[in-house]
């Protein structure tokens, strides 16, 4: 089962013949991932890699019946190639593009939600269910398929959490990279509430950071409804205070907006937090052992 | 990007915001000659001196200044420029003034109650829109008034892909009390100002105070003002204003290069790819007793020159007693950044502190070989842990 993604996804590449866009879609092909195609406006009707191009997502999906796109497109055409794909009937859509301008995805991020798409990323390695399919830049030898789901915001990050997790002889049902930017497509509760429906997921590792507000909102959630184990780490609590200017962003972010805040508060709701981030992959063993 | 007050009052003016008026000056001169300028376009009779630095509580700190003669602008400027200042935004080792604005008086007399307002705007990420934040408590230390009485702060948000509404503009002047020429001035002003805010890209604009004067008007007597860094590359006029001074020279290189660097207080440099790893390195080191000197995130791409700009950033810093390279090999494949940092240390004929190496991930075995085959007195492990304890443990001895 899985969450988002499995070998049955039809995915195509936006941004598919540009230099990240052809190493990775070589990537994810050697890995076993169904692509079907990709799209770049202007270079519809050749091939690449073995497979067609498109000038638009509309055609590919009309000709391929793709549901899943990966976005490699510049950060300047970014937002354009998210709500094309949305527009294009596309369910699942992982932008992995960093440096989006924040006032495009304001509008992507309304435009996906009144179309009922689903958005991960931007600024995210993407999503991997081992064994079946990886959409993203995730090394895919180091994820192995199990029971445990990760969820995080970070990229290497998250890399050493599964390699820590395949240290322990365990392996991962999905994982997921939700992304560092302020305006995200999936935020961290929503893949928490997935993997706690998921009968492939035994228990749930949640990476989080500095910032925003994410982790508190998905504390709240897991302290009602989780029925399966949840490991957190937070990054940043030796981050600098950002230098800054004005008190704007002070009044909003809230008081909860540091690692120790957000350590507490999640501990507060049941989760197993580690402080230590060379332990996330002991404490899900710990845990699981109990 | 950080815009000074004179850059963004120029820009919001140009968005029908009415501002304090002003003249830049680098010089006590140029300021007498800015004071003259400003008299004869605005009538004033007394000047603000005001330092122009990325920072806020310039006041407090003594920043702002108010000269009643063309003398005492001369003084005051001639005090202010070259001056440090700290402030509780810039950190204990303060900013120095560069430049000052000669600003006319906006606090004349007349038949109103002056009164100070808040008003800033900025991407709420929780509501993944433009937000609005309002106050009648302005000109004081409006993160005191949120935290004491949140009651006094009032938010209103943009739709995302309609904007702000007029109605919503005529709320927040109704919600302040406003009316006669205030309210006419304050939904322009608010319309100008979110206006600016999408136009421009801005990730934050702050006016505080916003004045309403003794005859009615409201005028923004400061404007901070943030640009997103990632929308530069549609407005190339305001990359221009960019003040590389006002910057720390060292996260200047760091971008030149596509890195990413914040000096810190600590005596473990450290190397990392991506921020998260990166600040995880941070974290393990002070659990283990260390302290962090350094954030920097080399990115996907850990080449030979951009580990030499990095050894060489972490190392400008005197504290430093040793260095933590925390590589997760994904795309960057170990063996590559292995032989990196050979060629990085080689070239820099060594380094003067002890050099703690975990590369996990592509080729970790490889890169093992590279760095043990190398002879360099590198202390090489595969360990997250074991790595951070090590690094920690080093500085300590070499300190």
């Amino acid at each position: 089962m899985a969450i988002l993604l499995t070998k049955e996804n039809k995915v195509i590449v936006q941004g598919f013949t540009g230099k990240e866009g052809t190493f990775h879609s070589q990537q994810m092909i050697e890995y076993g991932t169904n692509l079907v195609g990709g799209v770049t406006p202007g270079k519809g009707g050749t091939k690449h890699l073995d497979r067609p191009v498109f000038n638009t997502v509309k055609e590919a999906v009309e000709e391929t019946g793709a549901d899943t796109s990966v976005i490699f497109v510049p950060p300047p055409f970014a937002a354009d190639a998210i709500m094309e794909a949305a527009d294009a009937g596309i369910q699942l859509i992982i932008a992995i593009t960093e440096g989006i301008p924040v006032q495009d995805m304001v509008k992507a991020k309304k435009y996906v939600k009144e179309k009922g798409v689903r958005l991960i990323g931007p600024n995210c390695p993407g999503v991997i269910t081992p064994g079946q399919a990886k959409a993203g830049i995730m090394p895919g030898f180091i994820h192995k398929p199990g029971t445990v789901g990760i969820v995080s915001r970070s990229g290497t990050l998250t890399y050493e959490a599964v390699h820590q997790v395949g240290e322990q002889g365990l392996g991962q049902s999905t994982c997921v990279g939700i992304g560092g930017d302020p305006i995200i497509g999936t935020r961290m509760v929503e893949v928490i509430e997935m993997f706690n429906e998921d009968p492939d997921t035994e228990i749930i590792v949640m990476i989080g950071e500095i910032g925003g507000q994410g982790e508190i909102e998905a504390g709240e959630w897991i302290k009602e409804n989780a029925k399966k184990p949840v490991v957190a780490f937070i990054a940043g609590a030796t981050a600098p205070k950002g230098k800054r200017m004005g008190h704007a962003g002070a009044i909003i972010g809230g008081k909860l907006d540091t690692a120790q805040a957000k350590m507490e508060f999640l501990r507060s709701c049941g989760v197993h937090v580690v402080e230590n981030p060379a332990r996330i992959g002991a404490k899900v063993k710990e845990v699981l052992g109990k | 990007m950080n815009l000074h007050e004179y850059q963004a009052k120029e820009l919001l003016k140009k968005f029908g915001v009415r501002v304090q008026e002003g003249i830049v000056a680098t010089t006590p001169e140029e300021a007498v000659e800015a004071a003259k300028k400003l008299q004869e376009l605005t009538g004033t009779q007394v000047w603000v001196i005001k330092a122009q630095i990325h920072a806020g509580g310039r006041g407090k700190a003594g920043g702002v200044k108010v000269a009643k003669s063309l003398e005492e602008v001369y003084e005051i400027a001639k005090e202010l420029i070259g001056k440090v200042l700290v402030t509780p935004q810039t950190g204990p080792q303060g900013k120095k003034v560069r430049k000052v604005l000669v600003a006319q008086d906006v606090y004349y007399p007349g038949p109103e109650e002056r009164h100070e307002y808040y008003l800033s705007m900025l991407v709420d990420r929780e509501k993944e829109t433009v937000a609005v934040i309002y106050s009648l408590e302005g000109g004081v230390d409006i993160e005191e008034v949120a935290e004491k009485s949140p009651d006094k702060i009032f938010t209103e948000h943009a739709h995302p892909t309609i904007g702000l509404l007029p109605f919503q503009a005529r709320r927040i002047a109704f919600n302040l009390g406003l009316k006669g020429q205030a309210f006419k001035d304050m939904v322009k002003i608010v319309q100008g100002l979110y206006k600016a805010f999408t136009s421009l890209d801005a990730s934050l604009i702050e006016i505080n105070p916003l004045l309403k004067a003794s005859d009615g008007k409201m005028i923004a007597v400061d404007a901070k003002m943030q640009i997103d860094d990632n929308a530069l590359f549609r407005h190339p006029d305001i990359a221009e204003m960019r003040d590389i001074e006002e910057e720390d020279p060292a996260e200047v290189i760091a971008s030149k290069y596509g890195l990413s660097f914040v000096k810190l207080d600590g005596f473990v440099g450290c190397m990392v790819n991506g921020a998260g790893l990166a600040m995880a390195t941070m974290d393990l080191i002070k659990y283990h007793g260390g302290e962090p000197a350094n954030f920097l995130d080399v990115g996907g791409k850990a080449t030979p020159e951009t580990v030499k700009i990095g050894f060489e950033l972490i190392l400008r810093d005197p504290n430093v007693k040793s260095i933590l390279v925390n590589i997760f090999g994904g795309i960057v494949r170990g063996d590559r950044v292995a032989k990196g940092i050979v060629q990085a240390v080689e070239e820099m004929g060594g380094l003067p502190v002890p050099l703690v190496v975990r590369l996990q991930g592509t080729n970790a075995d490889l890169a093992r070989k590279i760095i043990e085959e190398s002879g360099l007195d590198v202390h090489y492990t595969t360990g997250f842990d074991e790595a951070a304890k090590l690094a920690v443990e080093l500085a300590k001895k070499s300190g």
